[in-house]
């Protein structure tokens, strides 16, 4: 029998994944009310939306909730699928088959500095190793037309589905100070259970934001903030998410998290309007490319992007909000 | 018997994981393909991978079944590749040149048997990601088993992962859209240039990225 203690999270964290669990029950209680005596095709996506949620949110706390490595393999894994996402969707070059290539290598490298809690390597890596390397690559394939379309696409590609993404698993080795303190003395990396409670954290307030931002959106309706880019946000939804989000983090900032009271509800509002950046970025790409979806991994959301959009955003800023504070 | 779990096992083990997380397969109308045979799959044809991942769509009940006809010229020029390529790929050789007999022989008694056939008209991997004129091969087939039903499937991406004449494998996301089958026409100008016709509308259901 495995006990709670042997696990890499929190305490707290137990409870607030009950919480989320209670949560989802009542979102599905919902939604099959609303659906009861209806014909199958009345809110059919929204019942594919939830039905995926309980598989996104199982898939997620088992991920965290095993074993530090197959968490950060985890993470290295979507960031992947984003990223492979994003490079099917976007016009690319023959030539640069190889360049692709190595592009792919950095993600297997960058999340190795974050498993190992290098912290100056990780930080580096890709915006200057990787993004010196790739033109240098395509380079030496001596095709040059459409060389800075096809470099810039690329790098901001891994900018935002490995770079940006993989911020949200440094959270996990978070505070460095232990690694310091006990590496390389003993063979045995011992980790803080805290980093599983951020990075949790994080994840459950961009997406909840996200849901909040759509259901104040529909509540309320009224002006678009920017129609042209993402026709369905509104200001009722962009300032109810944030006001919702905030509550959410003021209620489970100080229980995961080092972060006052003060400190946590600012945190959720940061979160809140990371997370909107994010969405509208990835929307813009989808309005460029004349797609409405980025993949169809998802049923009910689309491909993985969808859902990942807002956390390329609020996943550095909260690592950066977090990591100059506290740690 | 022990080729028989081996090219299983492959499919298992290699195939479904690398066509399920290194590529990722969006597949439309995966119910019109053939449940059982005799039947023939045509299908455009761009990388090596085309054989796997079409391999990888049928049930492992279907597996002994499914039959790639390939070129002997190509596939049989070593023995190693000979073996892995007769009995775990599975395919039926098909001489391309040939001084008399017939060089689909082998394909009709297979569809006898009641297997079903995966054919590349177009006769090459071509380049990537481009369609080109279907052979006659398939119409010949046709016309001497015209209650077979001909399935056309159109894959894309796999060319983008794997071209000709690449040896190194980059992850895409690849598309295969199913058609409905057809049978025989009665003449083999307008079966041919019909199945070619399919084939690109079934192309033109996908908005796909520029790549060239």
């Amino acid at each position: 029998m495995i006990s709670l203690q042997d696990l890499p999270i929190p305490e707290n964290l137990v409870y607030v994944i009950a919480g989320v669990f209670g949560l989802l029950a009542f979102a599905t209680l919902l939604v099959a009310v609303m659906r009861r005596g209806k014909a199958d095709e009345v809110h059919k996506e929204l019942w594919l939306r939830v039905k995926s949620w309980w598989y996104m949110a199982g898939i997620f706390i088992f991920a965290i909730a095993i074993n530090r490595t197959l968490s950060v393999i985890f993470l290295a894994l979507l960031s992947f699928l984003a990223f492979k996402e994003y490079l099917s969707m976007i016009p690319t070059r023959r030539a640069d088959h190889r360049v692709l290539f190595w592009a792919y290598l950095a993600i297997p490298i960058q999340f190795y500095w974050i498993h190992a809690g290098w912290y100056g390597m990780f930080i580096i890596f890709i915006p200057v190793w990787v993004f010196l390397f790739l033109p240098f690559r395509m380079v030496l394939l001596g095709e040059t037309e459409g060389f800075l379309r096809a470099i810039g696409t690329l790098s901001w590609g891994l900018m935002m589905t490995v770079f940006a993404l993989s911020h949200a698993a440094y959270l996990l080795v978070l505070p460095e100070s232990a690694l310091v303190e006990l590496a390389p003395a003993t063979a045995v990396r011992q980790f803080d259970k805290s980093g599983a409670g951020l990075l949790f954290l994080l994840v459950l307030l961009t997406q909840f934001n996200d849901v909040a931002q759509y259901v104040w959106g529909k509540l309320i309706g009224g002006p678009k903030i920017i129609p042209k880019v993402s026709p369905g946000k509104t200001w009722a939804g962009f300032l109810g998410g944030m006001f919702s989000t905030s509550l959410l983090a003021l209620a489970l900032g100080p229980l995961l998290s080092p972060m006052s009271l003060m400190m946590a509800g600012i945190a959720g509002a940061v979160t809140a309007l990371a997370g909107f950046i994010g969405d509208v970025t990835i929307s813009a790409i989808k309005r460029d490319l004349g797609v409405k979806d980025t993949g169809s991994t998802i049923p009910g959301h689309g491909g993985l992007l969808d859902r990942l959009d807002s956390l390329t955003y609020s996943a550095p800023i909260f690592f950066h909000y977090i990591r100059y504070f506290y740690y | 018997m022990v080729n028989q779990l081996l090219r299983a096992l492959f499919i298992v083990i290699i195939v479904r994981p690398l066509v399920l997380l290194a590529m990722g397969l969006n597949i439309r109308r995966r119910e019109l393909l053939p449940a059982q045979g005799p039947a023939v799959i045509v299908a455009n044809h761009n990388s090596h991978l085309d054989t796997l991942v079409i391999l990888s769509l049928f049930p492992l009940r279907l597996l002994p079944k499914v039959r790639p006809v390939a070129a002997a010229d190509y596939f049989l020029r070593n023995p190693l590749l000979a073996w892995f390529a007769l009995n775990i790929i599975g395919i039926i050789p098909v001489k391309r040149v040939t001084r008399g007999g017939n060089p689909l022989a082998s394909s009709f008694e297979a569809l006898q048997r009641g297997e079903i056939l995966i054919i590349f008209p177009e006769g090459s991997r071509g380049n990537p990601e481009e369609l080109t004129q279907f052979k006659k091969g398939i119409a010949i087939i046709s016309k001497k088993f015209p209650d077979v039903p001909i399935s056309p499937l159109f894959l894309h991406g796999l060319g983008k992962a794997l071209p000709r004449g690449e040896a190194v494998f980059v992850p895409f996301f690849c598309d295969a859209f199913v058609g409905s089958p057809r049978h025989w026409s009665g003449e083999t100008e307008s079966f041919i240039k019909a199945l070619e016709q399919q084939m690109s509308d079934l192309a033109a259901e996908g908005r796909f990225p520029v790549w060239k």
